[in-house]
């Protein structure tokens, strides 16, 4: 059986290498695709950025005049800054929601398929259509939480939640919480169900406390699920658009632009492209960087499993 | 008097036992609700009367009978909800059939050939996952523009199939690495040979695979919002959550609370229901992702 197998295997194989060409033929619609509206992209986002590219008439080279102009520019900086500290207070949440909740559904238990299905829910509908919802959740004459505090008494007016920064950026995080929490519970629960049960049972039995487990125990063998789950989550937040262009358009005293926000803003509000470019490659470079600290995470975690 | 305190000490247990798992339910459940809430208070707030629409949705439940005119008030904007949402479907849709189509085609040419610069092409592929789409939407107005495609539903799409690319040709090829050599082998010696081996043999042996390709494609398509709100520049074209950003804006200064509503629903549905029918596959990619 194996001795006829190889044998038709090996003019089978001798073929294959003969016609190696033919592989090409099938993966030519993809790399197709992925030149001309990835790489091609890419590398136009690099010249761009070395010119002075309005929308009508002529382009100028102007070298390293964008990127000069970006450090002095101080709009560009407290995107950069808001962005940061967006990606911060979210990824936070968004941990302390998720970590607690897949946990809570981590056992094989009646209803909690039920349960890991509802809070996956908002994951599956678009951002833009979460910041819909909640936009009108938020508003403080037709919408459902302010009407709601002042009907239960808890408010003497009902509040106007995306009047001031703290309360709308308090209502746009629990908006991403409930979005995501789902996704990233789903993230940490492959890791929780990865580790050995025998192994948390005998250091159940050497008489680790719940808490000891989870510092000593969960953690440290959940580390390059948690890694990943905090790179995807801050590589998020980092292009983070649609839920301040569409609740608070740029947010009260337009302290809410983030970096992408600002690139279309200069992109295609102003129509300074060569700039929008220029800042373009400045945020890929950040994300960059980011990717090698992700795998540098992901090699640390395999280092001390 | 042993025995009775065995009995009382195990029905104890049982208690505990019976009260933790009704905490265990109730905090379920309060979770769920904050969850649920959202959807729930939209869905039935849009079936509300208009005249109903401006007032906060306490009760969410329409009180004086149930009436479309949220719906009929959404009809009104851009070209009307019909135009847009047949929009959005024909790009998810294009999305979905030319996402699987290429990508099954470059999985299997990954998987079962060897060609030069192989293992380069892929991970140039797979590496364009680092790179944010965000930042390279100005060269593709151009690139598109150029190419006749701008303002085109079917730009937006090419759009959309290449940024679905690197997951599903990854998808797709661990798909096919799982399908035993010997079937293609015995195909073979029948006479099928490439499409058709392709076509007739192989694909229903990676439709799970496919699955998993077109929930990702569809409801990334049906959801982009920043691609299609630079690409698409006349008002006819709009997919839906462009066209909801009309809606969102308001007319002199005043929102109609209904019509977004009602656009939040027409945008929901499908993904709930495309995502409850289809969970195993949805959940499938995900962990794949997770995994690698």
């Amino acid at each position: 059986m194996t001795g006829s197998g190889s044998k038709t295997l090996s003019p089978q194989r001798k073929r294959r290498r003969r016609s190696g060409w033919r592989g090409l033929v099938y993966i030519a619609p993809a790399m197709a695709l992925v030149i001309l509206f990835f790489v091609m992209p890419v590398i136009f986002t690099g010249w761009m950025s070395l010119h002075n590219w309005p929308l009508m008439g002529g382009t100028r080279w102007i070298g390293l005049k964008n990127y000069v102009r970006m450090f002095h520019d101080a709009r560009f900086l407290s995107a950069l800054q808001f962005t940061a500290y967006y990606t911060v207070i979210v990824t936070i949440a968004i941990f302390a929601v998720a970590f607690p909740l897949a946990i809570f559904v981590e056992k094989q238990r009646r209803f909690v398929s039920v349960y890991r299905t509802i809070i996956f829910l908002p994951v599956v509908v678009g951002l833009a259509t979460a910041s819909l919802l909640w936009v009108w959740l938020a508003n403080v004459d037709s919408g459902f939480v302010g009407p709601a505090l002042k009907a239960l008494g808890l408010a003497d007016k009902s509040p106007n939640l995306l009047a001031t920064f703290d309360s709308a950026f308090l209502t746009i995080i629990i908006m991403v919480v409930w979005k995501i929490a789902g996704f990233t519970m789903i993230i940490l629960l492959t890791g929780l169900q990865a580790i050995p049960a025998d192994l948390t049972e005998a250091a159940r039995i050497d008489g680790a406390g719940r808490w000891q487990r989870f510092r000593y125990l969960t953690l440290p063998l959940m580390r390059k699920t948690i890694a990943l789950a905090l790179i995807i989550s801050v590589t998020g937040s980092i292009l983070a658009f649609d839920q301040f262009y569409i609740m608070t358009s740029g947010g009260p005293q337009n302290r809410m632009i983030s970096v992408v926000y600002y690139i279309f803003n200069q992109s295609f509000v102003s129509f300074n492209l060569g700039y929008g470019a220029a800042l373009s490659i400045a945020l890929l470079a950040i994300l960059v960087v980011l990717s090698i600290v992700q795998l540098w995470l992901l090699r640390v975690g395999e280092e001390r499993p | 008097m042993t025995t009775a305190k065995v009995s009382s000490s195990k029905q104890r247990r049982a208690r505990k036992a019976f009260r933790a798992n009704g905490a265990y339910h109730a905090a379920g459940i309060a979770i769920c609700l904050f969850f649920l809430a959202p959807f729930v208070i939209t869905f039935l707030a849009s079936f509300r009367h208009g005249t109903e629409a401006r007032l906060p949705p306490l009760p969410p439940w329409p009180t004086n009978g149930l009436s479309i005119d949220s719906y009929l008030s959404l009809d009104t904007f851009g070209a009307g909800i019909w135009q847009h949402t047949i929009n959005s479907l024909l790009v998810s849709l294009a999305t979905v059939v030319l996402t699987v189509a290429v990508s099954l085609l470059a999985g299997y040419g990954f998987s079962r050939y060897r060609f030069p610069l192989k293992n380069v092409l892929f991970v140039l592929i797979i590496a364009t996952l680092m790179i944010p789409f965000q930042s390279i939407l100005t060269p593709l107005f151009i690139i598109l523009a150029k190419l006749g495609l701008n303002n085109s539903l079917l730009g937006l799409t090419l759009v959309y199939v290449t940024l679905q690319l690197p997951f599903s040709v990854f998808m797709m090829r661990n798909a096919f690495d799982a399908v035993p050599k010997e079937i293609e082998e015995a195909a073979r010696i029948d006479g099928a040979r490439d499409l058709r081996l392709l076509v007739r043999v192989l694909l229903p042996l990676v439709l799970p695979g496919i699955a998993t390709v077109a929930i990702f494609a569809f409801l990334n398509a049906w959801n982009e919002f920043l691609a299609a709100l630079i690409l698409l520049s006349s008002n006819e074209k709009y997919t839906l959550p462009v066209l909801m950003m009309a809606v969102r804006a308001g007319r002199l200064g005043a929102v109609n609370w209904g019509a977004v509503q009602a656009g939040v629903a027409v945008m929901t549905v499908p993904c709930l229901i495309v995502f409850l029918l289809l969970q195993r596959y949805y959940m499938r990619g995900l962990m794949a992702g997770a995994v690698k």
